[in-house]
C-alpha cells in the first residue's frame, strides 16, 4: 500500500469491492466523455482557428437530432449509474439479521464503543473477521460521523436519534477510522483504529479482563436507581406496562397505531414518554431528558433487551400478542 | 491578433457615465446601474481577497501533517470564514451584481434597471450584511463551518455565531432585491424588437438565476433566523434536548444552499454563452436548448437538496429518489457543454484572453460536473461523502467554473466598462497561470478524498501529506494568477489603450453604444432586428460575410458541423 503516490485504501469489507467497482465504472465512463469532448474542442480550436482578421463562422442554428441524441444518451447512462449506486446503498442501509451489535457513542472529541458483553473501548474497535457487524450510533452532543475508509462506509452520528450502519470485515488488520462530520475544535483528532481479528482471537480478546460491567447488569441497576421498577412491574399489574418480551415486538399505541420496539423507540420513550402512549395506559411517566446520559440509555436498552426471553404476562404486557405482532 | 491596425487615434467619448458627475456623493448616492456595478466590483473584490487570505492560511497550515502555523481553533476559523466569505460575499454576488447589473439593461436596450433606487439599496444591504459578518470574524471569529450545522452552531460553538448569521441573513435581502429587479427589468423594459428569443443567453441565465434568488433566499433567511434565535434566546427548533431536530436545519439549509450553487454557476454559464459565439464568430449552437437548459437547471435544482444528507440517517427511499433527481439535474449541464462544443465547429476561432477563459471553463466545469456523478451515486457517496473529494468537486465548479466565467467576463467587458483595453499578452499569461495553478491545487484533493481524508481536518495522518504538499504548491501559483489580473486590470482602467465601441467585434446591444457608455446607455432607444449572435446579418460589424451565406432570411442547413 505504501507506494509513493497512493490512491485507494485497502479493501477490507464486503462493501469495498462493489463501491470501488461502481467508482471505476463511473470513472471510465466520465473519462471517456471528458476525453471525447476535450479532443473535439482541441480539434475544433485548431481546425477552425481564425485565418483572417474579418472572417466569420458558418451560419448554423443547431440540429435537433443531435440535441435529442446528446440528451438521451447521457440520461440512459446516468440512470444506470443511479441504479447501481442505489442498489449498494439500500443493501447498506438495511442491515441483515443476526448481526454483532456494538454501541458507539460519539462525544466531543472521542468515541466510546461497547461490545455486546459490556467490554468498553475508547477510540478502538475490535471486531471478528467475516461476521456481520452492526454499529448503533448515538451522540452526546453535536453531529459526528463514523467513517472507516478501508470498509468504504460511514454514517452520521446524530444527537437525539440512533443511526445504524453495518459491514462485514473481510480481512484482518488495523484500519483507520475517522470522524467525518465537522464537530468543533478537535474534530481532526477524533479518530482511532478498527482491529479486525480472527474469530478465536476476538473471543479471547473479548473475554479478557476488562473490569467493565455487563451493560444489561448495569441497566438493571439503573432500572432500580431511576425507580422505573416501581411502575413497570414484570407481572403486568403496575401503572405501566411490563417490559418482558417488549424488545423487538410490536406495541399497540393509544391512537391505534403500532410501533416496533427498537432502540430508537425505547430511547424516545425514556426521553419523551408522551410521544407514544401504549394503549390502555395513562401518560404518567416523567421525562428523563437531561437526567440520563446516552450511555445510561444504552445500558437500560441492553437490560430491556435481556428481558426478551422473560415470560410475558397475559395482561398488562407492553407488547401485542405474538400472533398479531408478527408481520 | 485584434484590430490594432484600425484607427490608432481612438479617443474616449467626451461624455460618459464615469465623468458625468464627480465627487463621493455622486457615487454613494448614484442610481446608475453601471456605477452601482462598480461599487459592487470594489466591495466584492475586497471580500475575494479577504477570503483568499483565509484560503492561503489553510493551505500553508496543511503543508505538514501536524500543521504548526495555526491552533485547531484558529484553523477551524480559517476554513469557516473562507467558506462564508467566498460563498455569500463573493460567489453569489460576483457575476450577477457586477456584470449582470452593468450589462442587463444595456443588453436589452434599456436605460437602467426597473428599480434604480432599489438597486442602490441592494448594495447598501450587502455592505451592511458584510460589515456584520466581518465584525464577527474580527471579534471572536466563526468556527461552525460555512454550513452552520446545528447543534454545533447553536449550542456548542464558542465563536461569534450570532453576528455572522445576522450578516448573512441581511445580505440575503440584497440578492432577493437584485433578482426581483432583474426579473421585472427583463419582462418590462426590452427595447423594440428585442423578443424573448433574441435575448442574449447571458440574460436568460440571469433570468433563471433571479428565479432561484427570489424563491430560495427567503428560506435561508428564515433558517438562519431560527438558528440565531435558538442561539441567543435558547429556543429549541433544532435542539434534540428540547424536542427539536438538528436534521431539520440541514433540510432547510440545503433547500436554499443547493439551489445557491446554481446562483453561482448559472451566471457563469451565461458569460460562457456570450464568449464562445463572439470568439468563434458563430451563432450559439442550439440557442433554444441552452436557454431551456438554464430554466431546467433552476427548476430541477430545487428538488435535489438532500443529496447533501444521504448519510444523516434520512429515509432510505427518500435518498434513492433524491439520487435519481440528482442525476437528472446533471443532464441540462451536459446539454450546454455539448452545445458550446458544437458551436466551435465551423467557427472562426480566435484565442483572445476571454476565449482562453472560456476554454478553461469548459475543461474545469466538465471535471467538476462529472465528479458530481460520483457523489450523486449513492453507493459511492457512502465512501467519499464529507471527504476531500467533495472539496475538490465543488472547487472545480465554484472556482474552475464560476470564477473562470467571472474573470473571462471581466476581461471581455472591461473595454466596455472602462473604455480601455487590458494588456493582451500579460492577460493570456495570467490565464495560463490560473489554469495550471488551479489544477495543481485541487486535482490532488480528489485523490485525497479517494484515500479517505475527511474534510475540515487541521491535522492528518502522514500518508496524506504528499498530496497536501502538491495542493499547497498549486495554491501559491493560483494566488499569483489572481493577483496579476487585479493589478493589470486596474492599471488598464486608467492607462490602457482606448478600445472603441466594439473592439472584438461582438453582436450584443451593449456593443452598439460608446465605451464607456453614457449614463442613459443609448442616445436613442435602439431597435433590434437581428437574432443573438447573428454575424451574418450585421453589416455594421464590418466583417467579411461570404456571398450567399449571409443574405438576410437565408438560413444555412444545420449540418456539416461535426
Amino acid at each position: 500500500m505504501q507506494s509513493p503516490l497512493p490512491t485507494f485504501p485497502e479493501q477490507a469489507s464486503n462493501f469495498a469491492g462493489n463501491v470501488d467497482a461502481l467508482f471505476s465504472f463511473i470513472l471510465m465512463t466520465t473519462l471517456f466523455f471528458a476525453v471525447l469532448v476535450t479532443v473535439l474542442i482541441i480539434f475544433a480550436a485548431f481546425k477552425f482557428r481564425r485565418r483572417s482578421e474579418k472572417e466569420v463562422g458558418d451560419d448554423v442554428h443547431g440540429n435537433n437530432v443531435l440535441e435529442v441524441g446528446w440528451t438521451l444518451i447521457p440520461t440512459i447512462i446516468a440512470i444506470g449509474m443511479f441504479a447501481w449506486g442505489a442498489a449498494i446503498y439500500v443493501n447498506y442501509r438495511i442491515a441483515p439479521k443476526d448481526t454483532l451489535d456494538i454501541y458507539v457513542v460519539g462525544k466531543q472529541w472521542m468515541w466510546k464503543l461497547q461490545q455486546p458483553n459490556g467490554r468498553k473501548e475508547i477510540n478502538e474497535l475490535h471486531v471478528p473477521v467475516n461476521r456481520d457487524v452492526k454499529l448503533i450510533l448515538g451522540s452526546e452532543d453535536v453531529i459526528h460521523d463514523f467513517y472507516v475508509p478501508a470498509f468504504r462506509v460511514k454514517m452520521d452520528v446524530v444527537p437525539g436519534r440512533y443511526n445504524t450502519m453495518w459491514f462485514r470485515p473481510t480481512k484482518t488488520g488495523r484500519y483507520h477510522f475517522f470522524c467525518s462530520q465537522y464537530c468543533g475544535t478537535n474534530h481532526a483528532v477524533m479518530g482511532g483504529w478498527v482491529t479486525v481479528m480472527e474469530p478465536a482471537e476476538y473471543a479471547a480478546w473479548l473475554s479478557g479482563e476488562s473490569g467493565d460491567v455487563n451493560p444489561a447488569a448495569a441497566g438493571e441497576r439503573l432500572f432500580t436507581q431511576f425507580a422505573c421498577n416501581t411502575c413497570h412491574l414484570p407481572n403486568g399489574t403496575g401503572r405501566a406496562p411490563s417490559l418482558n418480551g417488549v424488545f423487538g415486538g410490536t406495541v399497540l399505541l393509544a391512537d391505534g397505531s403500532t410501533v416496533v420496539a427498537d432502540e430508537a423507540y425505547i430511547r424516545e420513550s425514556i426521553l419523551q414518554p408522551k410521544a407514544k402512549i401504549v394503549a390502555g395506559y395513562q401518560p404518567v411517566m416523567p421525562t428523563f431528558q437531561g437526567l440520563i446520559t446516552e450511555e445510561q440509555i444504552l445500558n437500560l436498552t441492553a437490560y430491556i433487551k435481556s428481558l426478551q426471553s422473560q415470560p410475558v404476562p397475559a395482561k398488562g404486557a407492553g407488547v401485542m400478542p405474538a400472533a398479531a405482532g408478527k408481520k | 491578433m485584434r484590430t490594432q491596425a484600425t484607427a490608432p487615434e481612438l479617443q474616449l467619448p467626451e461624455k460618459h457615465y464615469l465623468n458625468a458627475t464627480y465627487g463621493i456623493r455622486s457615487w454613494l448616492l448614484t442610481t446608475d446601474h453601471k456605477r452601482i456595478a462598480l461599487l459592487y466590483l470594489a466591495s466584492v473584490t475586497f471580500f475575494f481577497f479577504v477570503g483568499g487570505f483565509f484560503a492561503m492560511m489553510i493551505r500553508l497550515h496543511l503543508l505538514t501533517p501536524n500543521g504548526y502555523l495555526l491552533t485547531p481553533d484558529q484553523y477551524n476559523r480559517m476554513f469557516t470564514q473562507h467558506g462564508v466569505t467566498m460563498v455569500f460575499f463573493f460567489l453569489i454576488p460576483s457575476i450577477p451584481a457586477i456584470l449582470g447589473n452593468f450589462l442587463i439593461p444595456i443588453m436589452i436596450g434599456a436605460k437602467d434597471l426597473a428599480f434604480p433606487k432599489i438597486n442602490l439599496l441592494s448594495w447598501y444591504i450587502y455592505i451592511i450584511g458584510g460589515a456584520f459578518t466581518l465584525w464577527s470574524m474580527i471579534n471572536g471569529g466563526l468556527d461552525t463551518g460555512w454550513t452552520f450545522y446545528t447543534p454545533l452552531s447553536t449550542i456548542y460553538s464558542n465563536s461569534a455565531v450570532a453576528p455572522a448569521v445576522v450578516g448573512v441573513f441581511i445580505t440575503g435581502f440584497s440578492s432577493i432585491l437584485t433578482g426581483l429587479n432583474f426579473l421585472v427589468t427583463v419582462h418590462t423594459m426590452r427595447a423594440p424588437g428585442m423578443t424573448w428569443f433574441r435575448l442574449p443567453l447571458f440574460v436568460w441565465a440571469h433570468y433563471a438565476t433571479s428565479i432561484v434568488m427570489i424563491l430560495g433566499t427567503p428560506v435561508i433567511a428564515i433558517t438562519l433566523g431560527l438558528a440565531a434565535m435558538e442561539r441567543v434566546f435558547g429556543l429549541g427548533f433544532f435542539n434534540p434536548a428540547m424536542g427539536g431536530d438538528p436534521i431539520l436545519f440541514q433540510h432547510l439549509f440545503w433547500f436554499y444552499s443547493h439551489p445557491a450553487v446554481y446562483i453561482m454557476i448559472l451566471p457563469a454559464m451565461g458569460v460562457i454563452s456570450e464568449l464562445i459565439p463572439t470568439f468563434a464568430r458563430k451563432r450559439l449552437f442550439g440557442y433554444h436548448f441552452v436557454a431551456a437548459a438554464s430554466l431546467a437547471i433552476a427548476v430541477i435544482g430545487f428538488v435535489v437538496w438532500t443529496h447533501h444528507m444521504f448519510l444523516t440517517g434520512q429515509s432510505t427511499y427518500a435518498a434513492v429518489a433524491f439520487s435519481f433527481l440528482t442525476f437528472i439535474v446533471a443532464i441540462p449541464s451536459a446539454i450546454k457543454t455539448f452545445n458550446w462544443t458544437a458551436t466551435l465547429f465551423g467557427g472562426s476561432i480566435s484565442f483572445d484572453t476571454p476565449m482562453l477563459y472560456a476554454f478553461g471553463f469548459l475543461g474545469l466545469f466538465m471535471i467538476g460536473g462529472l465528479t458530481g456523478l460520483f457523489l450523486g451515486a449513492l453507493g459511492v457517496d457512502i465512501n467519499i461523502h464529507d471527504t476531500y473529494f467533495v472539496v475538490a468537486h465543488f472547487h472545480y465548479i465554484m472556482v474552475g467554473g464560476a470564477v473562470m466565467g467571472y474573470l473571462g467576463g471581466l476581461h471581455f467587458w472591461w473595454p466596455k466598462i472602462t473604455g480601455r483595453m487590458y494588456p493582451e499578452w500579460l492577460a493570456r499569461i495570467a490565464a495560463f497561470i490560473l489554469f495550471i495553478g488551479f489544477n495543481f491545487t485541487f486535482f490532488p484533493q480528489f485523490i485525497l478524498g479517494i484515500m479517505g481524508m475527511p474534510r475540515r481536518y487541521h491535522t492528518y495522518p502522514p500518508e496524506f501529506q504528499i498530496y497536501n504538499v502538491m495542493s499547497t504548491a498549486g495554491a501559491s501559483i493560483l494566488a499569483v494568477g489572481y493577483l496579476l489580473p487585479m493589478v493589470y486590470l486596474t492599471w488598464a482602467a486608467f492607462y490602457g489603450k482606448v478600445a472603441g465601441e466594439n473592439p472584438w467585434p461582438a453582436t450584443g446591444l451593449e456593443w452598439k453604444t460608446q465605451s464607456p457608455p453614457l449614463t442613459e446607455n443609448f442616445d436613442v432607444t435602439p431597435v433590434v432586428t437581428w437574432e443573438a449572435y447573428d454575424f451574418h446579418n450585421r453589416p455594421d460589424l464590418g466583417l467579411d460575410v461570404p456571398n450567399g451565406k449571409g443574405s438576410p432570411g437565408v438560413v444555412a442547413p444545420a449540418h456539416g458541423d461535426d
